[in-house]
């Protein structure tokens, strides 16, 4: 739809005046049925009927929704703007330099944390509007990430591989040493996080033989230090800062600059042109190892499976969590009714969870239990109560009994674990 | 614990721990650094293995108490190594652990006071070209000259590495606990002195430092040109987020889709 707005004074001369013979018929056509609250006056200004505000609820009382949800359904031709994109392209072309940044990459896609530190890139990157450099995120082995370049990378350089999977720091040094050969970033950004930025960060540096800036939180241009840029970094376990021109290679807190939000840019897959050198590792990994869920703390665990007062098989729900294996959790009632320890509650007042995945069993969704998992990343809700608040939270809402829905998941997950054992039996 | 099973032949067994001087958060009082303290009792779970604590001290006039606090964890001596003051401590630690030529260094992760970068066991790593490892949980076994560890990663879990040895080893938090330190025994453990050329920090000489300064809080800040939409996001309860909805599905389909998200998401073993 065009977002030309087209009057038809005549029209609205009619609407306005209720004596008029076809004020009703052309009430119908603007209001789209109901007499319409607010329409466009004949100066431009917008004029409202508060009186044909709301509508009668199923009481006979007259109710009015301010979330604009109704109001919106009853535009005239819904002329409602749609949330249009307005961040500006951005494409460097020829940039002046580069600016590497080492996401973490937790379970294949950006956290907050990798969003941030591009913000810091950006910062580095476009402080001179007449030579402005790129940003280049070097990223390793598979990921799910799709938007790249809205979190302003304008190069991307893609490690694939088998090498790349697992935890081989050796390996990923000698391919970023292979990056600072070819494209010879001015300044090497990464997470200062215990997810892997914070132990590749000070490889990386001390195999650069630069020494970086740790636990920076905040980055200033100041025109007396030699790179232009000064740092401010914790130091002494958190409790002095040390402000120090920007070395470079810096280890950056969260929160250390905000995340892009305004531009969109191009993140234009690059290569290197050499291969990357074969290197022995004296490390070795022999993959992660299984631990008690049980044993996990809370607020720690990367897989909850939370259970609320639509849980009534709790036998059933004990034997889904260990076949899951996922940390139990529970919401306020399970524990007052005493089918959970209090120690396994989530919300406001019990834990915040930063689960990956987030499975939430007959738990209705109330405030105090949302907030608890305001940074879960993904949120499966199985209720019976299609309109519940849990339902409109999760990414995956399945509706259905409880019980039934884990029964099924966990012969299924029990299929998939014996297709694993015959396929390891068969190789 | 499991390592006891199989340490007996950890005989012959050279570990070098070393250790800092740790400030305590809330009263600053020099005391053994946390981190350290846990390293220390690593190395001396670990039985059979002969243990030498080593401290490069700047100044080290009340600190004395703080290491005495190690020996009081049931080892005869400290090697102090004796620098100036403003001194970077790496060059005389590269050269005494060159001498020492222990299998096994363990570290704490970052030290409490100074800059705290964490980065002495890199550059230790680089110096002397053995395998550096972070967060170490436990050591499993030691066999021919191959360490089995437990390496912790966030989120409690484990990943179970081989290094060979020689090898530097760093110990966070989740690290198990240290033991008490004993007053007799602290007091009775003597310090092994001797000097080595410093090498001063010229670029830390360069730095501010003052306390720590709060850190803004972030804002959430709503970039929208109407106040209906900033209002919502500033009293947002629940909305749809777009996500998939499933009714009328029978369970075995409802399974299967949170099966397939799960696997998705890398969650399930
Ligand atoms: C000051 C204060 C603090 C609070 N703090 C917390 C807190 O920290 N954490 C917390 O969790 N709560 C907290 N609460 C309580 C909170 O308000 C809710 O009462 C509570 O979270 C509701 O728990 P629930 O979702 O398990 O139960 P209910 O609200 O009873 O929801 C049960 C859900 O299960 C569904 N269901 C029923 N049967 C089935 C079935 N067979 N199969 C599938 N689904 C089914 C229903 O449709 C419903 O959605 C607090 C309350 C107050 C006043």
């Amino acid at each position: 739809m065009s977002d030309i707005i087209r009057r038809d004074p005549r029209k609205e001369w009619i609407a306005r005046n209720r004596l008029h013979p076809e004020h009703l018929e052309v009430l119908a056509e603007l209001g789209g049925g109901a007499s319409p609250s607010e329409w466009m006056g004949p100066n431009g200004l917008t004029r409202r009927n508060p009186h044909a505000v709301g509508f009668i609820g199923p009481n006979g009382i007259k109710r009015i929704d301010r979330s604009g949800a109704q109001q919106a359904a009853n535009q005239p031709g819904s002329r409602q703007a749609q949330p249009k994109d307005t961040r500006r392209r951005v494409e460097i072309e020829t940039p002046a330099f580069m600016v590497a940044v080492v996401p973490d990459l937790p379970g294949g896609r950006l956290s907050s944390h990798d969003r941030d530190l591009l913000g810091l890139a950006r910062q580095l990157a476009d402080a001179d509007a007449e030579r402005p450099g790129a940003v280049l995120a070097v990223i390793f082995g598979e990921h799910k990430e799709s938007v790249f370049g809205e979190a302003g990378v304008d190069r991307l350089l893609h490690m694939d591989g088998e090498e790349f999977s697992g935890y081989l720091p050796e390996v990923r040094i000698a391919a970023l040493q292979s990056v600072e050969r070819e494209l010879a970033p001015r300044y090497w950004l990464l997470p200062d996080s215990p997810l892997g930025g914070a132990e590749l960060g000070r490889r990386l540096a001390v195999r650069l033989g630069e020494r970086p800036a740790t636990q920076v939180w905040q980055v200033e241009a100041d025109a007396d230090s030699d790179t232009g840029w000064r740092c401010t970094a914790r130091g002494a376990a958190g409790t002095s800062d040390i402000t120090r021109a920007m070395p470079r290679v810096a280890l950056a807190l969260a929160e250390c600059a905000e995340p892009v939000s305004e531009t969109r840019h191009a993140a234009q897959p690059v290569e290197l042109t050499q291969a990357l050198p074969e290197v022995l590792g004296r490390i070795e990994d022999m993959g992660e190892v299984a631990v008690d869920p049980a044993s996990v703390a809370l607020a720690e665990a990367e897989f909850i499976l939370s259970a609320g007062n639509g849980v009534k098989d709790w036998d059933g729900y004990h034997h889904a969590a260990q076949v899951l294996g996922a940390t139990e959790g529970a919401s306020r009632v399970a524990v007052d009714d005493g089918f959970m320890p209090r120690d396994r509650q989530v919300g406001a007042t019990g834990t915040w969870v930063s689960a990956r995945v987030y499975v939430a069993v007959g738990i209705s969704g109330a405030i105090q239990h949302l907030q608890g998992i305001q940074s879960c990343d993904k949120v499966v809700a199985i209720n019976l109560n299609e309109g519940c608040d849990m339902v409109k939270r999760a990414d995956l809402a399945v509706i259905g009994d409880a019980g039934e829905i884990l029964a099924a998941l966990v012969a299924r997950i029990e299929r998939y674990r014996e297709q694993q054992q015959e396929n390891r039996d068969a190789a | 614990m499991p390592h006891n099973a199989k340490s007996s032949d950890n005989a012959g067994l050279n570990v070098a721990v070393l250790v800092s001087v740790g400030r305590h958060p809330l009263t600053a009082r020099a005391r053994r650094a946390d981190q350290d303290a846990r390293a220390v009792e690593m190395a001396l779970t670990l039985s059979g293995a002969a243990v030498r604590l080593v401290h490069a001290s700047v100044d080290d006039s009340d600190n004395e108490a703080a290491l005495r606090s190690y020996l009081g964890m049931g080892i005869g001596e400290v090697n102090l190594i004796k620098q100036a003051s403003g001194a970077d401590v790496v060059p005389a630690l590269v050269t005494s652990l060159r001498d020492m030529a222990p299998q096994l260094v363990l570290t704490g992760t970052r030290a409490e006071t100074g800059e705290g970068s964490g980065l002495v066991p890199y550059l230790l790593s680089e110096a002397l070209g053995w395998p550096v490892i972070s967060g170490l949980a436990a050591v499993e076994s030691i066999e021919q000259g191959v360490a089995t560890v437990l390496q912790a990663l966030p989120r409690g879990k484990r990943r179970r590495l081989r290094v060979r040895l020689p090898a530097i080893a760093t110990v966070d938090s989740s690290a198990p606990a240290a033991r008490q330190s004993a007053f007799g025994p602290a007091r009775r453990g003597e310090f092994d002195t001797y000097a080595c050329a410093s090498v001063m920090d010229e670029l830390q000489a360069k730095w501010q430092v003052q306390p720590a300064r709060k850190r803004p809080k972030r804002l959430k800040i709503v970039k929208s040109s109407s106040a209906r939409d900033r209002f919502k996001a500033a009293a947002a309860k629940a909305e749809s987020g777009g996500g998939q909805l499933l009714s009328d599905v029978s369970p075995e389909q409802g399974a299967e889709a949170i099966f397939a998200l799960l696997k998705e998401e890398g969650v399930l073993r």
